[in-house]
């Protein structure tokens, strides 16, 4: 047995069945490896759409996805997935092939210090030296990705450690004993009776919740926390479907790009619980925001990040399911039904804006009715852009359906890659990725690995033959003078499709979108539906 | 405001290299950085002194105990440890100053170390503040080269 036969072996043990990547010598013993295991090794067109797949499949199955790459160019691609991965908290194992032990650095041939470009974006790294190290390092990086704030873990390894032979192989089972890493996970008990003690005497309570939530897997007891104690929640991006869109409690999407009711109801409640979100720029610099005054409660299982952008009146560092699980055992009932009753007026006096125009479709009543047609157990996975914002404004979430997008870093190109990751991780999931002209061309090659690898999915693409979100800040940043964000007439969508040999549909207009939408998720094929936007069209409320 | 962080490390290749890139990355100021072995060969110290508003130097030891590297980290304020500095000075001499330079010395508790017909290197090892007011008293004697490690520093001895 030698070390890529070890790191293989090691795979199975973690219950790995799907590895996400690309080939080349320096990572050639691993493929080698993995092809004598039961593993579905999916051969992307190139090695960032790997880490975006692997993300992909990460969300949909709560466990940490693996991606593999060979070195130098190879590396260097994935570096974008990596960072993607790292923004948004997602638990990755990403192995890479790196030159001869005693090449490393001498500059030959493929080699690039891929450790050391990823340092700031990974939550750890290994550079294999030793082949015996093989069983810990895997297993440490596991452990390290998918328990405390979950990220990627990158492993370098050169070649010639992953064809030495390895004297004898023995997997740990235990938990690995790190004596630099123990994520607190149960929430402070005096913090928690604080908290109670806050929400019992709260007017105005509301929960801002973030990806924490998914994260920690805690949607059904944050659920069953709200509706107990009748507390309103927004969310973040990432935080989208943390409630169904039309539950009572549930008023909307907070930030600059999200809804009217939800901002308004961060300026005006009196205490506010940060649930596994960052609170970051784009979710707080809504309109008129400010957090004087209020009773800020912060929960995160990352202690860095409480503080770092808002000060919190009570933090608390723990698991999000951890946390909820010990508010739902504690005795205490809380109601707020003048608030509630005051932000359900709000609520039927805003009515979103979807006006349209007869010679485009419109993209905010089409992402409206493409989620309503959509199966109550699908997957929407936006990209990044015009398209992003349309579609977080207009979706509507059911109890079951997942939104999935690039919500930290806003990598273009994220949707395609991803989506095949939720395929590959649930086949018989319905999975649509909603992509703008440049997003789309950013990861089209990928249309060869999903027939190759039969990842059959739906694809949106809302074409204005413009980079949207740019052009409109260039609209008002800089009185319409465009530059480098006109994106051409080119490619024909249709002829796209007919090489790849997927499905096409288009819409111009409203008419008939309905069945349009319809005969698009009608079976389970890959289609594309080009949708005609007005170029002209805008999506943020200045 | 200045604080001191005395960072227990694994002892590996490429950790310096972790903690440093994250003062770069998060725009921290590293105004001193020393690093050692301690008495276990596989546990590294860094003292690195910062300074910046208590929301920075809040950041600063919350990411450092992100870093799956660190083991441990102390904090202190300068006045709460024993803070150390060595430096090594080589400075130009001829008759007319030699004397001087030795009084420097003598008053400054520092040492020679070397001597040439030319040069004399100096060895001064005290507070960031005395090394630091020593090359001002040097200020006249032109200095051929300095070396200094940063500061070290232990918290004080509980009483």
């Amino acid at each position: 047995m030698n070390g890529a036969d070890a790191i293989a072996k090691c795979l199975v043990k973690e219950g790995v069945d799907t590895i996400f990547g690309y080939s080349g010598v320096a990572i050639d013993p691993f493929w080698n490896s993995v092809g004598k295991e039961k593993i579905k090794a999916v051969l992307v067109r190139t090695e960032q759409n790997a880490g975006h797949a692997a993300n992909g499949y990460a969300r949909t199955l709560g466990k940490a996805g693996v991606c593999a790459v060979t070195s130098g160019p190879g590396a260097t691609n994935l570096l974008t997935g990596i960072a993607t991965a790292y923004a948004d908290s997602i638990p990755l194992v990403c192995i890479t092939g790196q030159v001869n032990t005693d090449q490393i650095g001498s500059d030959v041939f493929q080699e690039a210090d891929v450790t050391g470009a990823a340092e700031s974006f990974v939550k750890y790294s290994y550079l294999i030296r030793d082949v015996k190290d093989i069983p810990r390092i895997i297993h440490e990086a596991f452990f390290v990705a998918s328990t405390g704030r979950r990220g990627p873990v990158l492993i370098d390894i050169p070649m010639d450690i992953q064809l030495k032979r390895i004297p004898d192989f023995d997997y740990p089972l235990e938990e690995p004993k790190m004596r630099t890493y123990k994520p607190t996970v149960k929430g402070n008990a005096v913090q928690i009776k604080k908290v109670i003690k806050v929400l019992e005497n709260a007017k105005k309570p509301l929960i801002i919740a973030g990806g924490g939530v998914f994260l920690s897997g805690a949607k059904k007891e944050v659920r069953s926390f709200v509706e107990k104690h009748s507390v309103p929640v927004v969310s973040t991006m990432m935080g989208l479907g943390v409630l169904p869109s039309d539950h009572p409690l549930y008023y909307g999407m907070v930030g600059n790009n999200g809804n009217a009711i939800a901002n308004r109801a961060l300026r005006e409640c009196d205490t506010l619980m940060m649930v596994g979100a960052r609170v970051a720029d784009r979710a707080v610099a809504a309109p008129n925001m400010t957090f004087d005054g209020k009773v800020l409660i912060h929960m995160d299982v990352d202690p860095a990040e409480i503080g770092k952008n808002v000060g919190p009146t009570i933090p608390i560092v723990g698991d999000i399911k951890h946390i909820f699980l010990d508010f739902l055992e504690a005795e205490f009932e809380t109601r707020h039904d003048t608030w509630v009753n005051m932000l359900d007026l709000y609520r039927d006096s805003v009515k979103e804006e979807r006006h349209s125009s007869r010679d485009f479709v419109n993209p905010q009543s089409f992402v409206h009715k493409l989620s309503l047609a959509m199966k109550d157990t699908s997957v929407y996975v936006a990209d990044v852009g015009q398209n992003q914002l349309f579609s977080c404004r207009n979706i509507i979430l059911r109890e079951k359906t997942k939104f999935f997008t690039s919500g930290g870093m806003g990598t273009m190109g994220y949707s395609i890659p991803a989506a095949m990751g939720v395929k590959a991780a649930e086949p018989g999931t319905q999975v649509v990725a909603v992509c703008g002209d440049g997003s789309f061309q950013m990861s089209m090659m990928e249309l060869a690995t999903i027939n190759q690898f039969k990842f059959p999915i739906k694809i949106v693409v809302m074409r204005n033959r413009y980079l949207g979100l740019v052009r409109e800040h260039q609209h008002h940043n800089y009185n319409d003078e465009y530059n480098m964000v006109f994106i051409g007439e080119e490619p024909e969508l249709s002829k796209i499709a007919e090489a790849y040999g997927v499905g096409y549909l288009r819409a111009d207009n409203m008419d008939g979108i309905d069945e349009k939408i319809g005969e698009f998720l009608s079976d389970d094929k890959t289609v594309i539906f080009e949708v005609s936007i007005d170029p002209e069209e805008n999506v943020m409320s200045v | 405001m200045k604080k001191i962080y005395s960072v227990q490390v694994e002892n590996r290749s490429g950790v310096l290299s972790k903690v440093a890139g994250l003062f770069a990355r998060r725009s921290f100021n590293i105004d001193s950085l020393a690093v050692g072995e301690t008495e276990d060969k596989n546990i590294s110290c860094m003292t690195i002194v910062s300074s910046g508003d208590d929301r920075t130097l809040e950041q600063i030891e919350k990411q450092l105990n992100k870093k799956l590297d660190v083991i441990k980290i102390k904090t202190f304020e300068e006045q709460e440890a024993i803070n150390r500095e060595l430096m090594l000075i080589k400075v130009k001499y001829n008759k007319s100053n030699r004397k001087e330079i030795m009084e420097i010395c003598q008053a400054m508790k520092a040492d020679i170390v070397d001597m040439s017909k030319y040069h004399i290197m100096i060895q001064i090892c005290d507070t960031p503040e005395r090394t630091e007011h020593f090359v001002k008293l040097l200020s006249g004697i032109s200095i051929v080269e300095l070396a200094r490690t940063g500061t070290l520093a232990l918290a004080k001895c509980e009483m």
